[in-house]
């Protein structure tokens, strides 16, 4: 069995989200539970009927087991890999080889969070790095800003590329009623923001929101008599090659460079096939490095490839379409909304921001300080 | 602490403990040839005769960013060490510098402990 056995085995039938933006009064696990419900009812099935529990997050020690208590699950088969916020692209690829070995009929992942609210600050377990302790870098932020000082200077990125990219994320999340936050941008106001770690500034930052997701997986055989429009694994990997920055191997290209190749080939699709690229961009660099290690551009030309809105609405190649972790939510743990974004532009519900015959969608997942890259590919039924 | 008491240590409780003592270490193994840093069990290829050996102390800059608050601002470099192997740093007196200066190495006591800092490589006239 390789990659490609995975292709169209199993089908997203249900999706649900909770809490996007602020949910004052919600505690992670009362969000994370409204959006496994919605997400189950959307499927057609029963509460009952979910016997696969997958789950990450930043305030459990266990956080599958906190699930199954309080969703009342008995599960035959769950997972907890946490390699931050590209567990869940991960959980699709586990999920998908568990219905197919039979471990489980339903799959459900899921993930909560309201770090807002309560904090107003990222909620991370990552513990400190001992080697790193003692330089006092700012967890994560830190880690990004090397890596973008490091493209700037062997590539020639610019602060204006990067801005791009914010105002990129900006002008989908103007198209996204659920964004947080929306509005006019300009890149005089992204490029005069706070510097926080150079050459980072508040606006190359992630929102700190609230937010809750979940997906529901059956085999691909099941998907088709449920009542929503089935959304299919395609194909994912995953790769990683270190934890703390400082044993990234190299700044300037990440792990991506490993796992989007193995997913194209597990799905059967090169890049000109992919209508949607939702990649996680807890900062703006991200979404250069990433579209350079996907193959959506030569390495090092990801800032100049984001230049003149070509990522933008109306662009070339549409890019975090639901306003992204820089503008429509972050709640610490991504990923998950990446693939809620893919599933409705399958689905063709995605509204004002729409993709015309949006078939096939990449989510790209990333964890830690670049150090875990998911890839996952969905798809139609017509693609298949 | 004695070199005996400090070779009976883990590889972070030893580096810690040669740090204490003024001396900058880092592993190498013996049969490879590797170097590695941060200190550990085993390099890459597998190699577990690592040994401690006094770092050069020099090497350039491979990453760096300033961490900018209210209370005020610091650097925070990757050094990559002329043994090639990278370490998270500081320049404790610039506010910043370029990617590939050459820098050396200095051990400097803080509240909380030794730690190994950077100069730029030029201003001793080196």
């Amino acid at each position: 069995m390789n990659g490609k056995d995975m292709r169209g085995k199993s089908a997203i039938v249900g999706m649900g989200m909770a809490g996007v933006g602020e949910a004052p009064g919600f505690s992670a696990m009362e969000l994370l539970g409204q959006a496994a419900l919605k997400a189950v009812k959307d499927a057609g099935l029963k509460l009952q009927d979910i016997d696969g529990v997958f789950a990450a997050t930043s305030s459990h020690a266990f956080p599958t087991l906190s699930v199954i208590e309080y969703l009342g699950l008995k599960p035959r088969f769950f997972e907890g890999t946490n390699v931050g916020g590209s567990s869940f692209e991960m959980h699709l690829l586990q999920a998908t080889l568990a219905l197919e070995a039979g471990l489980c009929d339903a799959a459900l992942v899921c993930y909560g969070s309201n770090q807002r609210t309560a904090g107003g600050r990222l909620v991370s377990m990552s513990e400190p790095q001992w080697h790193e302790t003692p330089y006092k870098p700012r967890h994560p932020i830190t880690a990004y800003a090397l890596a973008a000082s490091r493209h700037m200077a062997e590539y020639g990125t610019k602060r204006e590329d990067l801005a791009d990219v914010a105002l990129a994320a900006r002008a989908w999340a103007n198209l996204n009623p659920e964004a947080f936050a929306r509005g006019p941008l300009t890149k005089d106001e992204v490029m005069s923001a706070r510097m926080i770690s150079d050459p980072l500034s508040k606006s190359d930052c992630c929102l700190v929101t609230d937010g809750a997701a979940a997906c529901v997986l059956v085999r691909a055989d099941r998907a088709k008599h449920l009542p929503g429009k089935p959304v299919y694994f395609m194909g994912a990997s995953g790769a990683a090659h270190h934890r703390s920055i400082v044993a990234m191997p190299n700044l300037t290209t990440t792990a991506a460079a490993d796992s989007g190749p193995r997913a194209f080939e597990a799905a059967g699709v090169t890049q000109k096939d992919i209508d949607v690229v939702m990649v996680y961009d807890a900062f703006t660099i991200n979404t250069i490095l990433f579209l350079e290690d996907l193959g959506f551009c030569p390495k090092g030309e990801g800032g100049r490839f984001v230049q003149d809105g070509r990522i933008a609405p109306g662009g070339e190649l549409a890019v975090n379409t639901n306003g992204g972790g820089l503008s429509c939510v972050h709640p610490g743990m991504y990923g998950l909304f990446l693939i809620a974004e893919a599933v409705a532009q399958i689905r063709g519900q995605a509204g004002d921001r729409q993709i015309e015959n949006c078939n096939i969608a990449l989510c790209h997942g990333n964890g830690g300080t670049l150090s875990s890259q998911c890839t996952a590919i969905l798809g139609s039924e017509t693609v298949l | 602490m004695t070199e005996a008491k400090i070779s009976k240590l883990g590889p972070q409780a030893a580096y810690e403990a040669y740090l204490a003592a003024g001396r900058f270490m880092i592993q190498k193994a013996a049969s490879t040839g590797e170097y590695v840093f941060w200190p550990r069990v085993t390099t890459p290829t597998g190699a577990t005769d690592l040994e401690w050996v006094e770092a050069k102390g020099t090497g350039t800059i491979y990453a760096i960013t300033v961490n900018r608050a209210r209370s005020g601002s610091w650097n925070v470099a990757l050094v990559e060490l002329d043994e090639g192997v990278r370490m998270m740093s500081t320049l404790p007196d610039v506010e910043t510098a370029q990617i590939g200066t050459r820098v050396k190495a200095r051990i400097e006591q803080t509240e909380d402990g030794s730690r190994v800092v950077f100069d730029l490589a030029g201003e001793e006239g080196a």
